[in-house]
């Protein structure tokens, strides 16, 4: 055998692992085993894939609210009397409107009036006391385009209505009413009066508080229950870019004298902030999601373990090697750290799947969250490194002398 | 003899194990750079305990340890391990080969805490298989390899890095002893080369090869023979 001369080393070194060393190392390590590696990575991989359908699920919900709510428009203002610092109750002044209209930036507007004499039955024999909770308002013409909803049935207010006894009916008012469409002639009881019922109108999402009242036209309302002239609500759309300017101006243009006791709000502020909570992850699915993710941290120690006993002569035959103890519980947190990180991209592809097979037969958009697509793989990782530190300090206390056992 | 002349000197070592039972008694050896040293004794005499203080495997519970003059009490865990890494070989019984890897990468793994890149381990690796016969079976799998191929694997990857100490515990022991003589023609060859040899055997004509011999029992040295 030809034995080309080797020279010895003459340094003493120190014994060294490079981080891509490492790796390459837990890889292989994994990849001996890898139906069990496999099985460990999905207790991970359903814990993390929970979470993120829990969070795609409720981010998809909320995207799809909050799409509707734009398409009825973020632009409309409500101005409502309100208190002033001295804690007096007052009234729009009956020029609120005319002012309002004049402003610059404001593309529709419509007044409510309050009928508060007027009460509504279906007939005149129903007792008086059971009001139904209906309200009468009167109102113009305008009030379906400011407000965005059609009439579900019949038409709304127009100009004959001015003249004669007629009403149209909020969602809620004609469900209390019993009244689904307005064939035929039919008659309420409104304050007395027999009314005929010309329309009903489709639920009002901007300001679900309209749902529930009855609404006659403001020179009936005039004549017939001499209402005042001060409305109860203003209702109005500003220019898009302009919500923010119009909206602080409201209160001084609709009452200059004491514009303190004038509150303006923005309805669809309410409604995005009841989908921002809708969006918000249900706590107890989460919960559950959190419990699967321990179960497979615990499925991990628990394989790592086993490894490690498993290992015991592989393990000495490194320390032989030049491994140090640090060498050796890094490889099994190395180790173990990337099973969990697999685990976690695993998840995220199946939160996501889950998201949007939700998504698509709920007809919703698919979303999920951006940190999501990293928080998943990170999170596997940072648990695998925990699950890692018992298994791995294990690993290391075994005594270099294991590779000489036979 | 000189202390850069010594590669392993044992003064008064006693190894003992919880429980009392003393595998060393007090040895004390000295063995010079570039010797051949068998060490023949039965089971249980402490051949395998000496061997692996030697190797630094192990601590003595008392006495001193000089593995090329360093002391190895003094040396911390992360101190013995870069001394094993670049200056120890190891040969075992049982080869300890990863059946996953390649016959190559095996003897890479040799080198693999040296931090040298893979590259030059390869490199070293291919090497050393070609001064051990297996040129041709750079990437078998220890499962497709004789006995003694893979106790050749197992020297290709104790020299690979060019130890000065190589330290066999009954290489032999699972071979036929065809094998074990071809295996133990290797181990003289390697060590000629000025890499200090120790090997452990039961073997008689295994120990019989070699110029000096020590005879173990009852973790005492009881015969230390130059031929």
């Amino acid at each position: 055998m030809s034995v080309p001369a080797t020279v010895p080393r003459a340094r003493i070194g120190i014994a060294r692992l490079p981080v891509r060393e490492l790796f390459g190392t837990a890889l292989a390590g994994l990849s001996t085993r890898r139906l069990r590696a496999a099985l460990s990575a999905l207790g991970i991989a359903i814990g993390i894939g929970a979470m993120v359908a829990v969070v795609g699920v409720s981010s998809s919900t909320q995207a799809n609210l909050l799409s509707e709510i734009d398409a009825l428009g973020t632009n409309l203002l409500t101005v409502t009397p309100g208190q002033t610092f001295s804690g007096n109750n007052v009234a729009l002044p009956h020029t609120a409107l005319a002012m309002i209209a004049h402003m610059q930036h404001v593309a529709g507007d419509v007044a409510v009036y309050q009928v508060p004499s007027a009460n509504v039955y279906r007939t005149p024999l129903v007792p008086s006391d059971q009001t139904g909770a209906i309200g009468v308002d009167a109102t113009g013409a305008r009030l379906p385009r400011v407000m965005g909803v059609s009439v579900a049935t019949g038409h709304f207010l127009n100009a004959i209505a001015g003249r004669y006894p007629e009403a149209v009916l909020g969602a809620e008012a004609a469900q209390v009413l019993q009244i689904t469409h307005v064939a035929g002639h039919l008659l309420i009881d409104l304050g007395n009066t027999w009314f005929s019922v010309v329309g009903i109108l489709h639920p009002i999402l901007l300001d679900s508080t309209l749902d529930s009242n009855v609404y006659i036209s403001l020179p009936v309302a005039q004549r017939m229950f001499h209402i005042g002239a001060n409305p109860s609500e203003i209702y109005l759309r500003a220019n898009v870019n302009h919500v923010g300017g119009v909206s602080g101006l409201l209160a001084p243009t609709a009452d200059p004298q004491q514009p303190e006791g004038v509150n303006v709000s923005r309805p669809s502020d309410a409604l995005e902030a009841r989908a921002a909570a809708k969006g918000q992850f249900t706590t107890l699915l989460l919960g559950l999601g959190g419990v699967a993710l321990l179960v497979g941290a615990i499925g991990i120690i628990n394989i790592m373990v086993i490894s490690v006993l498993e290992r015991r002569s592989e393990i000495g035959l490194r320390r032989a090697l030049g491994a140090t103890r640090r060498h050796i519980s890094l490889q099994f947190l190395a180790e173990s750290a990337m099973l969990a990180a697999i685990g976690g991209v695993t998840g995220l592809a199946l939160g996501a799947g889950a998201t949007q097979i939700y998504a698509s037969t709920k007809h919703e958009p698919f979303v999920v969250p951006l940190y999501a697509l990293i928080a998943a793989p990170v999170a596997g990782f940072l648990i695998g490194v925990v699950a890692g530190i018992y298994p791995a300090a294990r690993a290391a206390q075994l005594s270099p002398t294991e590779a000489l056992r036979t | 003899m000189n202390a850069n002349d010594t590669a392993l000197a044992l003064r008064d070592v006693v190894k003992e194990y919880p429980g009392g039972v003393a595998a060393l008694r007090g040895v004390s050896i000295e063995i010079g750079r570039g010797e051949q040293v068998a060490v023949v004794g039965p089971s249980g005499s402490g051949k395998t305990t000496m061997l692996a203080i030697m190797g630094t495997l192990e601590r003595a519970s008392s006495g001193e340890v000089r593995v090329r003059g360093r002391d190895v009490a003094a040396a911390s865990d992360a101190d013995l391990a870069g001394l094993r890494a670049h200056e120890i070989g190891f040969v075992f019984q049982a080869f300890h080969l990863q059946d996953t890897m390649t016959a190559i990468d095996n003897v890479a793994l040799g080198m693999l805490y040296t931090g040298d890149p893979l590259k030059l381990r390869r490199e070293a690796a291919r090497e050393a298989l070609e001064r051990v016969g297996l040129g041709p079976r750079l990437h078998f799998k220890p499962k497709q390899l004789s006995g003694g191929e893979r106790q050749r694997v197992a020297i290709a990857r104790a020299i690979a890095k060019r130890p000065m100490i190589i330290l066999a515990d009954e290489p032999t022991g699972n071979l036929d002893s065809a094998s074990g003589a071809e295996v133990t023609r290797l181990l003289h060859g390697l060590a000629d080369d000025g890499a200090t040899l120790g090997l452990i055997t039961h073997d008689e004509t295994v120990a019989a090869g070699f110029p000096r011999r020590l005879q173990m029992h009852d973790g005492e040295i009881v015969a230390d023979v130059s031929a």
